[in-house]
């Protein structure tokens, strides 16, 4: 149809570029600041280099009790990355069939999706906090909160990332082939044993993901925790406390921090689910070659 | 054993003849739809527990009293005779929630066309002219990383370029375009609809991407040979088949600017006010049925936006 490459190829091409640049290059230049020498300020040019605000950072001298909302975080978002794996796979399973509420719970997860993540918030503060009244009134006066991070805040993550683990699974079983999953029980596997060697094994890589989502969402989740997450604060939430008062490269070293976290979970997750595609690939199909 | 043996072996030591455990299984059969209840049941409770009782608690607690400290659980419409105080006084001039919801409005309207016209066509380079699949899936994740990071920080990262002693106004300044610094960059509604626009072009790449790339190429083949022009292809292939991306990309970018008060509280200076940023503000004073009635007319608003664009589309059939 074409010989060689159209003119709007090209433009686009540097139009996607520039893209990538945009979404990329504000990232880079705090990254590159927090390596500010002691003097350094908040903007460029580079006041020498160092790693002092990093270390300010861990020697707890600093802006933020950095270590213990560090662990919070990193405990929330381990948490909510298990219980959406989880709950997600199950779902996922439960929608290869009919069944009733079928609809309710898929439209449960597009609204819980765009519904703006403040009134979620509001609502489950406003729900702990009318329990806790409940409790007060009827059972100890003394009770303090049930709102906490691994309560109220919780809940509020995953009412994020649960819709995310939901839709990826509805793409994992829009390709894949049932009757391998056919094959297993006719081979006398109890369903369960034809989950456990058969479809979870296929389906492993994209797991991986959602729990990719899953981790990653927690740990940078803001508006849904900003109202439920009781009187502990996350590390996001820290560091959004800290834009309107810092002003020093504390900000940006925090943020290197977290991100750095980040990268490595994405790193990790996106290592895995490479060498598993390999493996698939390589060993995964063994048709024609007489099973067992 | 062959290699495929091994595998499986590996695998799934159940199905190997002579392990046995796949006859020895259970006779009971749990049914079927008992089986759906077990997996779906979970995931339905968090949903009931920390997103649906919440919504209606939301309803609820808009109709309470209250007074400067607490929650007076009983009837009262001062929730919404307070945020909507002045609204008719002041007329012919808009109210504070009227002005409010206008700017929000706009805010929604700028950040929703430039994310749009970046995503389309971020999509349309991803989805048609990059052929190998190996460099899709690159750039595709290129894409994607920075939605895995964290929000605030891809806000900040604003500040050492937009700032009053920023690389743009230095940068301006050493070109002799301008001899003092430009105050609007930062903590302003251009650097609000910048972030905005900076984080969420995402949420338009991926679906515009998803319905292109169902795109069947014959199509455009069909079109091109019976003579219509690049453009016209555009316009009357691709777009429309393009729809259902465009709207459920279109739904996220509104519902998420309807609702934000992070972007717009740090990258507007706390300054600008929006739908999302008032009922954060009602909460801070503790003034929960008010900001629960705030809640209550932005999830309205909210809604209408959606049903509105979901009568153009199907959203169910396009997952």
């Amino acid at each position: 149809m074409k010989e060689g490459r159209p003119r709007s190829f090209y433009v686009l091409a540097i139009f996607f570029a520039a893209y990538t640049l945009f979404l990329y290059g504000p990232m880079i230049a705090i990254y590159v600041l927090s390596f500010q020498g002691p003097q350094g300020g908040l903007t460029f040019p580079m006041n020498g280099v160092s790693t002092f605000w990093i270390a300010k950072l861990f020697q707890g001298t600093g802006i933020v009790d950095l270590g213990a909302a560090f662990r919070r975080s990193l405990l929330l978002g381990v948490i909510v990355m298990i219980v959406t794996v989880v709950l997600s796979v199950a779902a996922g399973m439960a929608f290869r069939r009919k069944f009733k509420a079928q609809s309710i719970l898929f439209y449960s997860a597009i609204a819980s999706l765009i519904v703006p993540s403040i009134i979620t918030s509001l609502g489950i503060s406003l729900e702990f906090r009318i329990i806790d009244d409940l409790i007060k009134a009827h059972w100890n006066e003394n009770f303090e909160t049930s709102m906490g991070l691994l309560t109220s805040g919780l809940g509020a993550h995953l009412t994020w990332t649960l819709p995310f683990g939901l839709l990826i699974m509805f793409a994992i079983f829009n390709r894949f082939d049932p009757r391998l999953e056919e094959a297993a029980r006719d081979l006398g596997a109890t369903p369960w044993q034809a989950f456990r060697h058969v479809v979870l094994p296929i389906i492993l890589p994209s797991v991986i993901g959602i729990g990719l989502f899953g981790f990653t969402l927690s740990w940078d989740e803001l508006a849904r925790s900003s109202q439920a997450i009781g009187a502990v604060n996350t590390l996001p939430l820290d560091l959004q406390g800290l834009t309107t008062t810092v002003t020093n490269p504390d900000i940006y070293a925090l943020g290197t921090v977290i991100s750095a976290v980040s990268f490595t979970v994405i790193s990790l997750a996106l290592g895995t689910i490479h060498v598993l595609n390999k493996r698939q690939a390589a060993k995964g199909s063994d048709a024609g070659k007489g099973l067992v | 054993m062959d290699m495929s043996e091994e595998v499986l072996q590996q695998a799934s030591p159940g199905l190997i003849p002579g392990s046995g455990t796949a006859r020895a299984a259970k006779p009971t059969r749990l049914s079927p739809s008992f089986v759906s209840w077990l997996q779906a049941g979970p995931m339905m409770l968090v949903f009931l527990a920390f997103f649906l009782i919440p919504l209606v608690f939301v309803v609820i607690v808009s109709f309470w009293d209250y007074n400067e400290y607490q929650l007076l659980p009983a009837f009262s419409g001062r929730g919404y005779t307070d945020t909507f105080e002045g609204c008719i006084a002041q007329l012919p001039d808009l109210c504070t929630i009227g002005k409010t919801y206008l700017k929000t409005l706009k805010l929604c309207f700028l950040v929703w066309a430039m994310t749009l016209f970046i995503g389309f066509w971020v999509a349309y380079f991803l989805a048609f002219h990059v052929k190998s699949k190996t460099w899709q899936m690159g750039l595709s994740l290129l894409c994607t990383i920075p939605f895995w990071t964290s929000n605030v920080i891809r806000m900040i990262a604003w500040i050492p370029l937009l700032g009053r002693n920023g690389l743009v106004n230095s940068g301006l300044i050493k070109t002799g375009l301008i001899n003092h610094p430009v105050e609007w960059l930062l903590f302003s509604e251009f650097s609000v609809v910048l972030a905005l626009v900076h984080l969420f072009t995402f949420f338009m790449v991926v679906p515009i991407f998803n319905s292109m790339v169902r795109i069947d190429k014959s199509l455009i083949e069909a079109a091109y040979d019976a003579g219509a022009t690049g453009f016209q292809t555009l316009v009357n292939v691709i777009i429309p088949l393009a729809k259902p991306g465009i709207v459920i990309g279109s739904i996220f970018v509104i519902t998420i600017v309807m609702g934000d008060f992070i972007t717009i509280g740090v990258m507007g200076g706390q300054q600008i006010a929006a739908a999302g940023k008032i009922i954060e503000t009602r909460v801070n004073a503790l003034q929960f049925p008010a900001a629960a009635a705030n809640a209550v007319i932005l999830l309205i608003i909210t809604f209408l936006i959606i049903t509105m664009m979901s009568r153009i589309v199907d959203i169910k059939k396009e997952l």
